[in-house]
């Protein structure tokens, strides 16, 4: 339906888009913990800090199938329809795009005309996926200017190469492979883009062959997961150039472009370094016509006992932090790290994107600490800081603790637990959980992305400062 | 109509489609703003001028030949049947132009243009002034009389002549929209001030070619 006047959620400036009111409820990927158990669950967390059930479910809908492990998912329509070249602001920022990553199954779930009853109104089974895409392993969803944008891991039979397709913005209906030219690209993960600049950045980790069993420990220590950056001519949708981080730098994951239209640079995550376990974030950026990218923050392993640390770590008497996923604040200010390994969530002022400052920590879980949460600090916490999300004004941050379900087990042997907390961001910046809000969900679910109703941080794109 | 307040019309219509955001001058204030020089804003309104201009020329030139060659009953209900189907058709169905790519140079920002004033429909509006002038100058119902339709040259020339009208209020309107909003208004009022003109603009299609059915 068209809208007489633009969608209320899109902006046409990240400096608008700060403003905008806080978030009521946020949308959570709950997956089976045991795969084949109960069909995973898209269900609604009241956020609003005035409501007798804040912290608490208040809706959400089940999916019609078993197995198909929720992970990431996104918008139908974001800010990015004020784009002033495929300017189309009168469409409703209504459906989430929700594939199962395992099922290859994607769903179409409405969230109006009751946001806190979501309703499943289409979805396109994975054969039709696999046919008129040749992918499969559907993962980042991102609302772009001319269709919905959708990476895949991998082809039908769980190899490469991965890569992107498109979905109809108006129908949902698949349009087919993004690429006309991949040039050397093999692996897939992320991508996000510089919108104004015609510019599409992907990242690497790998087939789905090397990652549905778990991780593979003689992949890893030949360097075989990704370790590069793509960028690609995103108006004619050719591979541009690679930059290789290293074969040390072991998964190249979360892209998080600035996001101020006039900047061509970003931040890439990389779980881990095959020299000494450390996570690593690097900064791409432009020089002269080429792309390059710079390590600007480094997070070390910590020492451990190996009685404490599960069959995959015991060699190496240290639990490494696995970053596996970072945020950018919408206001460029603040990048978080989720240093799921370690249990540590970590903030730093980015202010001047080369020299990054860690002004923040809070521990949560972790391998070997296993932090309880401030709301019921004589429980220790398995899993750590995961996916995270940040409110458009940057003074609420929300993370959740499993990673993908084989993995977890390999890392979190006893079990990942599930939970979903927040942090409050004092005026000066300064982070603290809130103690109201600590979510627990159904032990038969674990629990993934969080999407921010009205748009977050890694939601929308702008194409004005 | 008389002559002066059709070439009024011609005019206005121009600006309409000079002030709709989605027709030009928001990728003229994009590029402004990107390169941080208003002159970027006037060098992108060339080509995006040429671009309408020419999806425009392409429908009135067309229709002023055929009005010409044929019977002027039939075209007159062809041009308000199109009018109607072009309008129910943006109603039901709001596609909008797939586009992606802000850094395009001079023939892109062209294309650009001939693309999106297709999708509107803005030649279109400029039918009834065209259809409604042929062959037989002194049918009364006619909304537009001009003299020297009777031949393919007349034709042409009032054509290019209504066209060029229409350019003109286009490319100023668009123009000085796309000044005052660099220069002083900025884009944040675009997100509540944006009323949808193309739905107005779909209605106003339906009901130009009803009137147009009825005359």
């Amino acid at each position: 339906m068209q809208l007489l006047k633009p969608d209320p959620t899109f902006y046409a400036s990240p400096r608008d888009a700060i403003k905008a009111p806080p978030e009521t409820l946020a949308y959570v990927a709950l997956l089976s913990a045991r795969g084949n158990g109960a069909p995973d669950r898209l269900t609604v967390v009241d956020t609003d800090s005035t409501s007798h059930r804040y912290g608490r479910e208040i809706g959400g809908v089940a999916l019609p199938n078993t197995g198909d492990e929720l992970h990431h998912f996104g918008w139908n329509a974001c800010s990015a329809a004020l784009c002033p070249f495929a300017p189309h602001p009168h469409v409703e920022r209504r459906y989430l795009i929700v594939p199962g990553l395992r099922s290859s199954r994607i769903h179409v779930i409405d969230t109006k005309p009751d946001p806190a009853r979501p309703r499943i109104v289409r979805v396109i089974e994975p054969e039709e996926i696999i046919k008129r895409t040749g992918y499969s392993r559907p993962h980042t969803v991102h609302c772009g200017p001319d269709a919905i944008y959708v990476s895949a891991l991998g082809n039908a039979a769980g190899d490469g190469p991965g890569g992107i397709f498109m979905l109809d913005c108006d129908t949902f209906d698949i349009i087919g492979p993004w690429e006309k030219e991949r040039g050397p690209q093999f692996l897939a993960y992320d991508f996000w883009w510089h919108l104004t600049h015609d510019v599409m950045v992907t990242s690497e980790w790998g087939t789905p062959k090397m990652i549905e069993s778990g991780l593979d420990p003689e992949l890893l220590l030949a360097g075989k997961y990704g370790h590069h950056l793509h960028f690609w001519d995103l108006k004619n949708r050719r591979h541009a150039q690679s930059v290789d981080l290293g074969a040390e730098q072991q998964m190249v994951l979360e892209l998080r472009p600035s996001h101020d239209p006039h900047n061509e640079w970003g931040f890439a995550g990389v779980v881990v370094s095959l020299k000494d376990l450390s996570s690593s974030i690097w900064l791409w950026h432009r020089q002269n016509a080429q792309w390059t990218a710079t390590k600007v923050i480094e997070i070390p392993a910590e020492p451990a006992d190996p009685q404490q640390l599960p069959d995959l770590l015991k060699g190496f008497a240290a639990v490494p932090p696995l970053l596996s996923d970072i945020d950018l604040s919408v206001d460029d200010r603040y990048l978080y790290a989720s240093c799921w390994g370690t249990g540590e969530m970590r903030q730093y002022d980015v202010s001047d994107p080369f020299n990054p400052k860690h002004v923040g920590s809070v521990r949560i879980g972790g391998i070997v600490r296993r932090t309880p949460h401030p709301a019921d600090p004589d429980r220790p916490l398995a899993g750590g800081p995961q996916m995270v999300e940040i409110s458009r004004d940057g003074r609420r941050v929300y993370f959740t603790n499993s990673l993908y379900r084989a993995w977890d087990d390999q890392f979190y042997p006893d079990g990942v637990g599930n939970w979903l907390v927040k942090l409050n961001v004092a005026r000066d910046g300064t982070i603290s959980f809130d103690e109201k809000f600590f979510a627990e969900f159904d032990p038969a679910y674990r629990v993934h992305q969080v999407r921010l109703q009205g748009g977050d941080a890694s939601s929308d794109s702008y194409c004005f400062s | 109509m008389s002559n002066s307040a059709v070439w009024l019309t011609l005019f206005f219509l121009g600006c309409y489609h000079g002030i709709n955001p989605g027709m030009g001058w928001l990728f003229a204030v994009g590029l402004a703003f990107q390169d941080r020089t208003w002159t970027a804003a006037v060098r992108a309104m060339v080509p995006l001028t040429l671009g309408h201009l020419l999806s425009v020329a392409a429908i009135v030139l067309v229709a002023s030949l055929v009005a010409f060659q044929l019977p002027h009953r039939g075209v007159h209900f062809a041009a308000a049947a199109i009018l109607i189907a072009f309008g129910i058709y943006r109603l039901v169905r709001a596609r909008h132009v797939r586009w992606v790519g802000m850094r395009v140079g001079f023939g892109g920002l062209t294309l650009w243009g001939f693309l999106m004033s297709g999708a509107h429909g803005a030649g279109l509006m400029l039918l009834p002034f065209v259809v409604g002038g042929s062959k037989a100058p002194s049918t009364p119902a006619m909304p537009m009389t001009m003299p020297g339709l009777e031949t393919v040259h007349g034709a042409v020339s009032a054509g290019v002549l209504m066209i060029s009208v229409h350019t003109l209020g286009y490319v100023l309107s668009a123009t000085a929209v796309a000044l005052l909003v660099y220069a002083k208004i900025g884009v944040r009022f675009l997100r509540t001030g944006w009323v949808n003109v193309d739905l107005v603009w779909a209605l106003a299609l339906v009901l130009t070619g009803l009137i147009a059915f009825m005359t």
